[in-house]
């Protein structure tokens, strides 16, 4: 058995971005199949233009159109492409110094091997089919004496100036818990709640972390709790939002486990909405032993199991 | 100025962290360490400061579940950056510097090895022209290698002389993640891998954390005979795009090297990812021949995110402790290709720090 148990996690967002009319100057640029770089303090033509001149710090105003040909000043080749680069077959990354520009510019280099890539050689702009105001609007650069595909009119998604970009974000992670929550989700596939004792303040804590957050001490001895507890604090959830898995209006409760000194999240039902309380008794209701994973979900929901409400003197250290 | 010296650190690095990224179970026992070399426990420390980043761990403020494993009753004074150690480090410092604390433990934590590392760097990039091409770490440095073989500053064999002495310097750390040196011309001999880059001159991915203790004065005296007290910290920064910079140059570095005095400096840890990019703060340092460059290996030969800068600084300081040196500099970077450098002086005495 390994040390710890882990899943893979996708963690994926668009980010939105205002242009400012800078770069949206240039970003229009490229959608409209033109490349416009910036006129700096010290003469010199920036390709992408920067928003405020590097030396005197001024807003940058002086725009410049500049070639879709230009020559490579530094490439490297790229044996193994990650997701999200402008090809997923081996390519270079190069700087171009555009025609008309003093500065280079970073992108892709379409050449099946790094014998056919140097310094010096003459590139220009392979256009993307589709433009809609975006860095990817240049597929990529491409060796000038490459043999010109006759390609039909670009297709612009709009002519308005662009104002925005949108950049999707995906990352991949193996994610790992620690030894101690892989002792808990373990014991979940068991069916047994298991916390862990902290040797210092004897505090028991569900889940289980690697140190006791009251005083860093490592927590060490296995405990399994019992599944019945007190509802602490609790939340009727009225509003609907992406992702939700149940239809409001439904009772999400911290609930006090006994034997546990830090509550579990949870869902509550077999009761009205507007009867739940703090301090009602609950218990676990497990699903079929058949649909059990490692995870907390195997527990279905708690319910109440009739009994006296519990003093608040019986958890009012846990609010 | 008040007078502070670096009297704690513990590391770990290893290739595979087999564990949840807040690292907490990491941390524990480098906060023991650090309790053993001070004899202080956890209510002696003033100030904590954590460098660590949410995209490494995959997970919103993962620094938040590392403080576990420092407790937090009675509360403590806490802060955090999403930057390597040695900025967090500045942090502190600059909050004893403030005379509201005289002491500080600072640390770092990542768990690269969980997601694709070239990969997720990327997002630390200019987000309208840079990350949508999803430029890896690799590349860009391989950009940088070039630009410098191609204007003459340096060549392949120059990175193999780099890549092989920090190999070798290696064997003799316990923590070093790849060591054993062979020869400049078996380097050589092997395959290219991101032209103009070869495996070895590229920093193994790592996952790892460092802490580090700080102390003001007698704090400091009452702790080790021979503290390594900061002479100076100065941190710059250069464009983030990679196109108005001269990329064989980092000028936030010469500029940091000016705000301080490292005449007489014997021995440099330089955080440095990228074989080339060594020879390239060398320079920018003004590094006399006879200063002896990263005798730990460096971050060549294991490159911890987020700590590997602040062990640095950990290296240079064990160094002053055990007599081996009187006077050293640490060096990290952050950003891409050398764009964020900050230079830490160390020394055997009181002399030479700020006032
Ligand atoms: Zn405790």
């Amino acid at each position: 058995m390994t040390r710890t148990l882990s899943a893979p996690v996708t963690v994926a967002f668009d980010y939105t971005r205002s242009t400012g009319p800078v770069l949206g100057r240039f970003l229009t640029g490229l959608r409209d199949g033109r490349v416009v770089g910036a006129r700096t303090s010290d003469g010199r033509v920036v390709v992408p233009p920067p928003e405020f001149d590097p030396v005197s710090h001024e807003a940058v105003t002086e725009f410049v159109e500049v070639a879709p040909t230009g020559t490579v000043t530094s490439w490297t080749w790229v044996p193994e492409p990650v997701p999200g680069q402008p090809f997923d077959r081996p390519f270079a990354f190069a700087l171009v110094t555009l025609d008309g520009a003093d500065t280079p510019f970073l992108h892709a280099l379409d050449l099946a091997s790094p014998d056919q890539v140097s310094t010096g050689m003459r590139v220009r702009v392979r256009w993307a089919e589709e433009r809609v105001g975006a860095i990817t609007d240049i597929a990529c650069w491409e060796a000038l004496d490459a043999v010109v595909e006759v390609r039909g009119e670009a297709r612009l998604a709009t002519t308005d100036p662009v104002t925005g970009v949108i950049t999707p974000v995906s990352l991949d992670y193996l994610y790992a818990a620690s030894p101690e929550e892989s002792a808990f989700y373990r014991g979940l596939n068991e069916g047994r709640i298991v916390g862990q004792r902290c040797p210092a303040c004897q505090k028991v804590y569900v889940p289980p972390r690697s140190a006791c957050p009251s005083d860093g001490t490592p927590t060490a001895e296995e405990v399994e709790v019992a599944q019945t507890g007190t509802i602490t604090t609790f939340c009727v959830v009225n509003v609907p939002f992406l992702g939700q898995k149940i239809t409001p209006p439904y009772v999400s409760a911290y609930v006090l486990l006994d034997g546990a000194d830090i509550a579990v999240l949870h869902l509550i039902l077999g009761v009205p909405a507007d009867e739940v309380r703090m301090g009602m008794r609950v218990k676990a209701v497990w699903k079929p032993e058949e649909e059990w994973t490692y995870s907390l979900e195997n527990i279905d929901h708690f319910e109440p199991t009739g009994e006296p409400d519990a003093d608040y003197d019986t958890y009012r250290q846990h609010l | 100025m008040r007078d502070v010296a670096v009297v704690g650190f513990a590391q770990r690095q290893m290739p595979v962290f087999d564990g949840s990224p807040t690292c907490v179970e990491l941390l524990v026992p480098l906060f023991a360490e650090c309790y053993e070399q001070t004899g202080w426990t956890r209510r002696d420390i003033g100030f904590w400061c954590s460098g660590s980043s949410d995209y490494l761990a995959g997970r919103s403020f993962s620094f938040v579940s590392a403080v576990d494993a420092i407790g937090v009753i009675p509360p403590v004074n806490e802060s955090h950056v999403e930057m390597d150690l040695a900025w967090a480090l500045y942090e502190a410092w600059l909050k004893i510097q403030t005379g509201e604390v005289d002491t500080a433990l600072v640390y770092a934590f990542g768990k690269a090895s969980a997601g694709v590392l070239r990969r997720t760097l990327a997002l630390q990039l200019e987000p309208y022209t840079m990350t949508p091409l999803w430029p890896d770490t690799i590349s860009l440095a391989g950009l940088q290698a070039r630009a410098g073989i191609d204007a003459g500053v340096w060549d392949e064999r120059a990175m193999a002389e780099v890549a092989n002495r920090s190999l070798t310097d290696a064997e003799k750390n316990e923590y070093a993640i790849r060591k054993g040196g062979s020869s400049v011309e078996e380097l050589l001999s092997r395959p290219m891998y991101a032209d103009p880059l070869r495996k070895h001159d590229c920093s193994p991915v790592t996952d790892g954390a460092a802490a580090i203790v700080l102390a003001a004065g007698d704090r400091a005296r009452e702790v080790r005979d021979r503290p390594a007290w900061i002479g100076g910290l100065a941190h710059h920064i250069d464009p983030i795009s990679v196109g108005t910079r001269d990329l064989t140059r980092a000028p936030s570095a010469a500029r940091s090297a000016a705000a301080l005095d490292l005449d007489g400096v014997e021995v440099a840890e330089l955080h440095a990812p990228f074989s080339h990019q060594e020879l390239v703060l060398r320079r920018e340092l003004g590094l006399a021949d006879d200063v002896r460059v990263n005798p730990s290996g460096g971050a060549l030969t294991s490159n911890p995110m987020f700590s590997a800068g602040g062990i640095r600084i950990g290296e240079a300081a064990a160094r002053i402790w055990s007599g081996e040196a009187s006077k050293a500099v640490a060096h990290a970077t952050s950003g891409p290709a050398l764009q964020q450098n900050l230079l830490c002086v160390l020394g055997a005495t009181t002399e030479g720090a700020p006032n």
